[in-house]
């Protein structure tokens, strides 16, 4: 499935004082099975634009196709739509409701007609896409969870619904260091494991750099750059300017290609460093010995 | 979902017009006076003069008027009521008659006024919280009410209560929005089904609510707390009310406004 967005703008609570213009004529297109991380400093957009990929938000003016089904149009089936977008918003815990974690996830893929028998399915698979046991916490609260296990459950209520296109909304924010890995190659073994369209909306560039394929950098309200981790981080000064940064590894290495002491810019992770710096330093001692 | 974040009413518009600038008490006051000018006059070249006292207010403030109308739509049901309950239930001259339905002299002048009445009120208060942010107008209320302490009126208490509401209607409809999204994004439906079928779809929004309005309660608590928050005994002001000599001009204006309508009209 794929995202066709055309010139779309958006203002949020038109003719009022407090009028705000989010999006400014943006286009882009996102192709089945692809990996895209949204990165953006806070209040550029990020949010805003992808409430658009399954109709929550609707445009001001502009189009949002999803599959080429062109969503501004009146009557378009949106549960139809949603049912095949999956959203997973930032804090997602805080729509937790169920009175047992079974209820919960289920809640979604019951909306979206999935008969009952099928439903115990549905909430085991996407509770082990999370790492959770659907048979140890059936008919527990999800009040009384932990942090990050309610995180989870909500992540699984909204994978349960199977979509084919996964859009999450900084899905890491206030984890700790440890439940963020995780969630981050749940995200990516799901990605391979489903064969799903990802978008990944996130503040961090370290967490990104490493998992997409492709960077869309906004900035108030436009999309300033787009591409590769690669060519996005060539703009170190650009991203500067727009209050993000480059990972500090990535800017090691292209300070050490710059001195023509490496021969990869491509490097955004720290084991990656490590292995390419041991490398280059073996070739050294070799070829000094 | 949009139609959320219509609401107007208690609405801070920040500004800074002549009105922006009043002494908060200035501004109940003069609230106050049209409120009871509003009940006062019973004719109509009186609610004429009392519009424009309103009219003269919106202008001064420099709100944008369309937005300061928009303040009257959750409340158009209710004034659309009293106007046809006027129009059709007050005895008198008969004007149209069908069946047992009539239309007076009397209740057509009548639903009017009324109608007039509500719109100025409404509009009237509307400005009050449209210039005045919550804290001025708590400490405002706070101020006004102190001279009631002997007599038991808990007027800090009052006063505090009213600037946590007045804080967080914002915050629980930007959370609702939220909430609200969320769900319709895993299916949830709050247009369709008959009376007991919506409620019932409610239930994925409201938990949520109350959990976090509890949350936000308590978090609220303890900020407090560690603050050394104890109530109203013995506490200072960093920002003390201060009349100046525009308040006592316009409380001048306002009084003898508002007495010479009344008795006149
Ligand atoms: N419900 C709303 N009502 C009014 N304005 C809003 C609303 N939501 C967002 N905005 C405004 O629109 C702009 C874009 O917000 P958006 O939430 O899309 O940014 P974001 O990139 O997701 O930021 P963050 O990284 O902080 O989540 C901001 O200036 C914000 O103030
Ligand atoms: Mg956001």
């Amino acid at each position: 499935m794929s995202i066709t967005v055309e010139n779309l703008s958006y203002v949020y609570l038109p003719d009022t004082p407090m009028q705000k213009q989010a999006l400014f004529d943006v286009s882009v297109h996102i192709d089945d099975k692809e990996f895209v991380g949204i990165i953006g400093h806070t209040g550029s957009g990020k949010s805003t634009l992808i409430q658009h990929f399954n109709g929550l938000v609707k445009p001001t003016s502009g189009r949002v196709l999803v599959d080429g089904v062109d969503l501004t149009q009146k009557g378009v089936n949106l549960r139809a739509i949603r049912r095949k977008v999956g959203m997973v918003f930032q804090y997602p815990e805080h729509q937790l409701f169920g009175e047992t974690v079974f209820e919960d996830v289920a809640f979604g893929p019951k909306n979206s007609g999935v008969p009952d028998a099928a439903l115990e399915d549905r909430v085991r698979e996407g509770l082990a896409m999370v790492d959770l046991d659907l048979d140890v916490l059936r008919e527990r609260s999800p009040f009384e969870l932990s942090g990050g296990q309610k995180r989870r459950v909500a992540i699984a209520g909204v994978l349960a619904m199977k979509p084919a296109i996964l859009i999450l909304d900084e899905p890491t924010a206030g984890l700790d260091p440890r439940g963020r890995d995780e969630i981050l190659s749940q995200v990516q073994s799901l990605y391979q494991a489903w064969d799903l369209t990802v978008i990944l909306v996130t503040h961090s560039m370290e967490d990104i750099a490493r998992m997409a394929k492709r960077l869309i950098v906004m900035d108030h309200g436009r999309i300033a750059l787009d591409g590769t981790p690669q060519d996005v981080f060539s703009n170190a000064d650009k991203l500067r300017s727009m209050g993000l940064g480059v990972p500090q590894v990535t800017t090691l290495i292209h300070e050490l290609h710059r001195r023509g002491l490496v021969q990869r810019r491509d490097i955004f992770t720290l084991d990656e460093a490590e292995s390419e710096i041991t490398r280059v330093l073996e070739l050294k001692r070799h070829g000094n010995a | 979902m949009a139609m959320l974040r219509n609401i107007t009413i208690g609405q801070y518009v920040p500004g800074d017009s002549w009105i922006h600038r009043l002494d908060p008490r200035t501004k109940i006051l003069a609230t106050m006076a049209l409120i009871a000018l509003l009940f006062l006059v019973q004719s109509f070249p009186g609610y004429g003069f009392a519009a424009l006292y309103v009219l003269a207010a919106v202008y001064v403030s420099k709100l944008p008027p369309r937005y300061v109308i928009r303040g009257l739509r959750p409340l158009l049901v209710i004034i659309i009521l009293t106007l046809t309950l006027h129009i059709f239930m007050t005895d008198g001259r008969v004007l149209w008659q069908w069946g047992f339905i009539s239309i007076t002299w009397e209740g057509l002048v009548r639903g009017a006024m009324m109608g007039t009445r509500l719109v100025l009120l409404v509009l009237g208060t509307s400005i009050l919280t449209l210039t005045t942010s919550p804290i001025h107008l708590t400490d405002g209320i706070e101020s006004l009410l102190k001279p009631g302490k002997p007599i038991g009126i808990p007027a800090h208490e009052l006063a505090m209560m009213m600037t946590i509401a007045l804080r967080f209607i914002p915050t629980l409809l930007e959370e609702t929005e939220k909430i609200m999204k969320a769900q319709m994004a895993r299916g949830a439906d709050f247009e369709s089904g008959n009376l007991l079928q919506r409620a019932k779809n409610l239930i994925p929004l409201l938990v949520p609510l109350f959990i976090s309005a509890f949350r936000r309660a308590d978090d609220l608590a303890v900020a407090m707390e560690a603050r050394g928050y104890r109530g109203g005994e013995g506490r200072t002001k960093f920002r003390e009310l201060q009349f100046a000599v525009r308040d006592g001009a316009c409380l001048a204006g306002v009084t003898v406004f508002t007495v010479v309508v009344s008795v006149l009209f």
